[in-house]
């Protein structure tokens, strides 16, 4: 079986999907303008008025939040992968793919559990971070998954590979931007548990094979999985459409 | 440098504590991005401002690394054994210790590559002893027998794999603000993925739960699992951020990994040292 690359945008057709996140103009520091259509992005419940032909930047600044910088930065930005990542898999654990065996029901349950528990981790851990200022603290945010087929294997396992992948990635780019050793002590204990939901993933996928740390992923001289900087997880995981709340990441690399 | 040496001397955290010679690491990594774009050392790729370095007392990025570099030592030669051993099974597991001693290879290469470039002396390589002094044979060099062998030999790389990410995230707050961070936490994710498949085709989840070492493991490895029970992250009790079964004691354990200090990866690791 052919493997399934990293990137993002596994599985749609992305006809209904929009480029809710949007890399900014390339050479700004940052990861730029984040606009979603604030009008036509809720599934059909309101008219689809004029068409936007393209997403400018929010004419009024208070509106879209920014992840921030620094250590508050990085948490902000990681509680948003953990939040896409906890209602993906609530979504899959909430009506399972026809035909699915005891071994994926039991790996994609874990999954649910384990990112519902990082999610809210985070939200405590800004909640605290942030000492009350809760307009620092990214918020709820909404996803849509446009044409995603839940009872579909493939797409599902696919979709839950490249989140998996993208975590590890991110997290492994993020550590350097922290300073404080606590937090990246924390990171790393979370980064580990991402590492090893990818792996049982990729051989659901493919069993048998050596793609649980595939040659894909790892690079094959020195032994490293990725790492990926904010501004480019946050354009690869904008390029899905999942995330439907806008938010900026100016701050961060 | 002896292996024992370097290890009495990171179990004393003699070397954090001697400032003068960590004033002296300071500089040869400050040269180090310079050194390794020329020799084209991939550590290079992490670029980092230096000014980092100074900051956090005790922090001690080449004796961090020196231990990785044991335990990579440690992981290589053991698959490279096991590759020859005859006793793995051809298909999947074959194919997963393949890949596995594929990383560990490029590890020890990487790491030693890394400290050369930063002006350090890559530890020595140790003797390993994997029988532990007759206690194990998953070489079969004993005649325990196949199945018996290839137990111990998935038993020994569960443990080793968990306890490599256990002692590289122990390893990260020393790495902080050094151009080592990102690499090492690189690796640390690569010992994740390696640990969850050989668990997994132990037949465990991929995930610690609770701080247990897993059915079939012997209780000479329970060390490599005590404090996976832990709840409290950053000071939170995450078993109370909701009721139900995402906050579970089982998944709030199996959620986050734990780390091992340098000394309690240096106690395993020298379970399997003779010299």
């Amino acid at each position: 079986m052919k493997k399934n690359t990293i990137k993002v945008q596994p599985v749609q057709k992305a006809t209904h999907r929009r480029q809710f996140l949007k890399l900014g103009g390339m050479g700004i520091v940052g990861a730029g303008l984040l606009v979603a259509c604030s009008n036509d992005d809720n599934g059909g419940m309101m008219p689809n008025p004029e068409p936007e032909p393209d997403p400018e930047p929010n004419p009024d600044p208070d509106v879209v939040f920014d992840l921030g910088e620094g250590d508050l930065g990085v948490l902000n930005y990681a509680y948003a992968l953990e939040q896409l990542e906890a209602d993906f898999y609530t979504k899959v654990f909430n009506s399972f793919y026809g035909g699915i065996t005891d071994e994926e029901k039991q790996v994609l349950t874990d999954l649910y559990y384990h990112e519902v528990n990082h999610r809210d981790f985070f939200k405590a851990a800004i909640t605290a971070a942030v000492e009350g200022k809760a307009d620092l603290m990214l918020p709820t945010l909404e996803f849509d998954y446009g044409d995603l087929d839940f009872g579909n294997r493939e797409q599902v396992l696919t979709t839950a590979s490249v989140l998996e992948d993208t975590g590890v990635a991110a997290y492994n780019g993020a550590g350097r931007l922290l300073v404080n050793p606590v937090y990246l002590t924390l990171a790393g204990k979370i980064v580990s548990v991402e590492a090893r939901h990818a792996s049982a993933i990729r051989t659901l996928l493919n069993p048998g094979s050596a793609d649980f740390a595939g040659d894909d992923y790892v690079t094959v001289d020195t032994g490293l999985s990725q790492a990926l900087k904010p501004s480019d997880i946050i354009a690869a995981v904008g390029a899905t459409g999942f995330i439907a709340t806008p938010f900026t990441a100016n701050k961060l690399p | 440098m002896n292996i024992i040496k370097f290890l009495d001397g990171f179990t004393n955290e003699s070397l954090s504590k001697d400032t003068s010679s960590r004033r002296d690491m300071f500089n040869t990594l400050g040269s180090f991005g310079k050194k390794a774009a020329l020799s084209a050392i991939p550590f290079g790729l992490a670029a980092m401002p230096n000014k980092t370095f100074a900051q956090d007392m005790g922090n001690d990025p080449v004796a961090a690394l020196q231990l990785a570099l044991t335990l990579e030592y440690l992981e290589d030669e053991f698959y490279d054994l096991a590759l020859q051993s005859g006793v793995l099974p051809t298909g999947r597991p074959e194919t997963v210790y393949a890949q596995i001693s594929k990383h560990e290879q490029a590890h020890v290469d990487f790491l030693r590559a890394g400290l050369e470039g930063a002006g350090a002396t890559p530890v020595e390589k140790p003797t390993f002893d994997f029988t532990v002094g007759g206690m194990f044979d998953p070489f079969n060099d004993n005649g325990v027998g196949q199945e018996t062998a290839y137990a111990q030999l998935l038993a020994l790389a569960q443990a080793f794999e968990d306890t490599g990410v256990r002692a590289y995230k122990g390893q990260a707050g020393n790495l902080l603000g050094s151009p080592f961070l990102t690499p090492a936490l690189q690796i640390h994710a690569v010992e994740a993925m390696h640990a969850s498949e050989v668990r997994r085709l132990r037949g465990l989840k991929g995930w610690i739960t609770n701080n247990e070492r897993g059915a079939g493991m012997p209780e000479a490895t329970q060390a490599v699992y005590n404090g996976e029970e832990n709840v409290t992250q950053g000071g939170v009790d995450v078993t109370t951020l909701g009721d139900d079964a995402p906050f579970s004691m089982e998944a709030s354990t199996e959620a986050y990994d734990e780390i091992l200090t340098g000394e309690e990866a240096v106690a395993i690791a020298s379970l399997f040292i003779v010299s």
